[in-house]
């Protein structure tokens, strides 16, 4: 006996579009690892394959290494994005736990503040913000690139709305054991939004990580560029766009996201169905 | 330990008057339970104690000493909290170490990593360690103290936190309805070891809940306290007997009091359901309460009848529900003897005595009466 079903249609076709969809999104990813793995004649020739005939990814890389101090560019981001997140947390957790869970006037305004604050786009202010910066001679610096970010008003939001679900009987409990406003939010509260925390960092370190505008805007040095910008910047060297290499830098400055995203998949998931933002 | 008074206090939440005005004096070593429906102010009352909450007016003394302007922890007081409150990322013994770590160590000995290389610390977290255990011993949760809260049942999680009240020596145990989230037979035991430890420490213990059982079996006093007043203070006896307002003889004892509709004779009788009492009062003539607990009643005989609507057998007692008619009246009486129950449909007669019976006015406030005779002496009369 069969119990097999037959295969609805719908199953099929949803996996059709899935499928097709993946394909796009994958598209220059692949031709990305193609084009690195690809010797500069096979990249121009007129024929189209995926699979080089003649493997050189390890002479793109080299070259790419040899073009550009890409371990700086890298390093960089890995400091940008790191005290970025860390000053993000350092202001958002204190704020939301204001937010949350004191009693003051005006709470709520401050609140819807914050909300409002999440819909301005950071290009709407950069402007301003880069005369502040001018005018404060600090242009061109990590502090250019780490000041404007620091106070993430979606992070105060985010970390708001997961302190609202801790029980006031906990930050009661941690009165009554003499633990201070502070070190309630620090001993108390971080530990118990970790899943909030980390939901946070993914986005937030993605977002820097990637960002483009903002170090373009205000760095000049080159020993201060971050990925995207060194890589950008490989495209006009006098030399001529030579796309292998400039292919090979790109896997490597992505790299550490793709790294990070294949180890902590689950966190990543679990931080975007936490928030609701596709 | 300690003596709380409690004067003029009162406390509002965006103009609603949640506490009007309460004044309260906890004695040294008492098992004190404020005792009330939900939204009577009793939790607040007790987080205005731990200085959880501001009061609008009025204050608070403890050992005559005023703690208004105290921090909560600085007032050494201990809450255990319904939801117990257990910080959910440390262990057991963490858990319970807190309140001494933050009492014994300074600033820089707390700090996470550095603390932990500063010789004096490790001093004084040999002494926390001696301390935790001896409590963890008393409560025998000592198997538990590498475990996190999550990995505990309702049970082991309560004694966590009581441990967690008791290892700091407080002034005064402060209990927000800390049994009701157990379920019901592990409520029953908890109610006897919480009764013990009050025995065995000779604490101040302020005990909010509102379940009268739990505040009857524990309490040597208890507090009713209604919409945002404090009705009547006294022992479990004297509150069951001698309510001094009908809500709260309705509120303690479960089966409820049964309530009938009575009428204050112009000579100065009192009639019930058309049959006159064996009493006599002074008020004035008109409407009143007639309050008879399903125990009073005698099932059997008696002036007044009843249908059997629904019996109710426990196997120790049993509880019959009398629908009495023309009154549209509901009654419940407490039998003993369950092997001798009236049929369900079946007409049975039913009394009280007179000394059973507490009279109430139209405003609910009792109403003080004298027997005329004893009518029939069955049992020794109570109070």
């Amino acid at each position: 006996m069969s119990y097999a079903h037959p295969i609805p249609f719908r199953a099929i076709l949803r996996h059709v579009l899935l499928i097709a969809g993946a394909a796009l999104m994958l598209a220059p990813f692949i031709w990305m690892i193609s084009t690195a793995s690809k010797p500069q004649t096979e990249i121009f020739s007129s024929e189209l394959h995926l699979i080089p005939h003649q493997f050189a990814l390890a002479e793109n890389l080299r070259e790419a290494f040899a073009k550009a101090n890409l371990l700086r560019f890298l390093l960089n981001g890995v400091i940008v994005t790191i005290s970025i997140f860390v000053l993000q947390v350092m202001v958002a957790l204190p704020a939301a736990y204001a937010l949350a869970k004191l009693r003051f006037h005006g709470r709520e305004t401050l609140f819807a503040l914050v909300l409002f604050g999440i819909l301005i786009p950071p290009q709407a202010t950069a402007i301003p913000v880069f005369l502040m910066l001018h005018k404060a001679g600090l242009l061109d610096s990590y502090a250019a690139l780490v000041l404007p970010f620091t106070i993430s008003v979606f992070g105060i939001f985010l970390m708001r709305q997961f302190f609202k679900t801790v029980p006031d009987d906990l930050v009661d409990a941690a009165r009554m054991d003499g633990i201070s406003e502070f070190g309630i939010v620090w001993r108390v509260m971080l530990p118990a939004a970790i899943p909030a925390v980390t939901a946070f960092g993914i986005f937030s370190v993605v977002a820097h990580w990637n960002d483009y505008f903002w170090p373009l805007i205000v760095l000049n040095s080159e020993q201060l560029r971050t990925p995207p910008l060194a890589v950008a910047h490989f495209r006009n060297n006098e030399a001529g766009t030579s796309y292998g290499p400039l292919m090979a830098a790109a896997m490597v400055i992505i790299a550490p996201l793709v790294i990070a995203f294949l180890f902590a998949q689950r966190r990543f998931i679990e931080g975007i169905t936490l928030t609701g933002i596709k | 330990m300690a003596q709380i008074e409690l004067s003029a206090i009162r406390k509002s939440f965006d103009g609603t008057d949640v506490l009007k005005g309460i004044d309260f004096r906890i004695e040294d070593g008492e098992f004190i339970s404020l005792v009330g429906p939900s939204g009577c102010g009793k939790s607040t009352l007790l987080r205005i104690i731990a200085g959880l909450e501001p009061q609008n007016s009025g204050q608070v003394h403890i050992d005559g000493r005023p703690v208004d302007a105290i921090r909560p922890s600085a007032r050494n007081l201990a809450m255990v909290f319904q939801s117990y409150a257990l910080y959910p990322h440390l262990s057991t013994f963490d858990n319970i170490a807190v309140p001494l770590r933050m009492r014994r160590l300074s600033a820089i000995e707390r700090l996470p990593l550095l603390g932990k290389l500063l010789p004096a610390r490790r001093a004084k977290e040999r002494h926390i360690r001696a301390d935790v255990e001896g409590i963890a011993e008393q409560l025998d949760i000592a198997p538990l103290l590498r475990r996190k809260p999550g990995q505990l049942s309702g049970g082991q999680r309560q004694r966590v936190a009581v441990g967690r009240a008791m290892v700091r020596e407080p002034l005064a145990f402060l209990f927000d309805e800390p049994l009701s989230n157990l379920d019901a037979k592990l409520r029953v035991h908890m109610r006897a070891e919480l009764a013990e430890l009050h025995r065995r420490l000779k604490a101040t213990f302020v005990y909010v809940t509102h379940d009268q059982a739990e505040a009857m079996t524990m309490s040597s006093r208890i507090a009713v306290m209604m919409g945002g007043e404090l009705i009547q203070a006294g022992t479990p006896a004297e509150i069951y007997n001698d309510p001094d307002d009908i809500r709260v003889a309705e509120f303690i004892g479960s089966p409820k009091i049964n309530v009938l509709p009575g009428r204050i004779r112009k000579d100065a009788g009192i009639d019930v359901l058309g049959t006159a009492l064996k009493l006599s009062c002074h008020a004035a003539t008109g409407e009143c309460r007639v309050g008879v607990r399903p125990e009073r009643i005698d099932v059997g005989a008696g002036p007044f009848s009843g249908t059997v609507v629904h019996l109710e057998n426990l196997g120790a007692e049993a509880f019959v529900h009398l629908a009495i008619e023309g009154a549209g009246l509901r009654l419940i009486a407490r039998l003993a003897d369950v092997r001798h129950l009236p049929a369900m449909g079946s007409s049975v007669a039913f009394g009280f005595a007179s000394d059973a019976v507490r009279i109430f006015d139209p405003a609910g406030k009792r109403i003080e009466i004298r027997l005329e005779q004893p009518e029939r002496i069955r049992e020794p009369a109570h109070v």
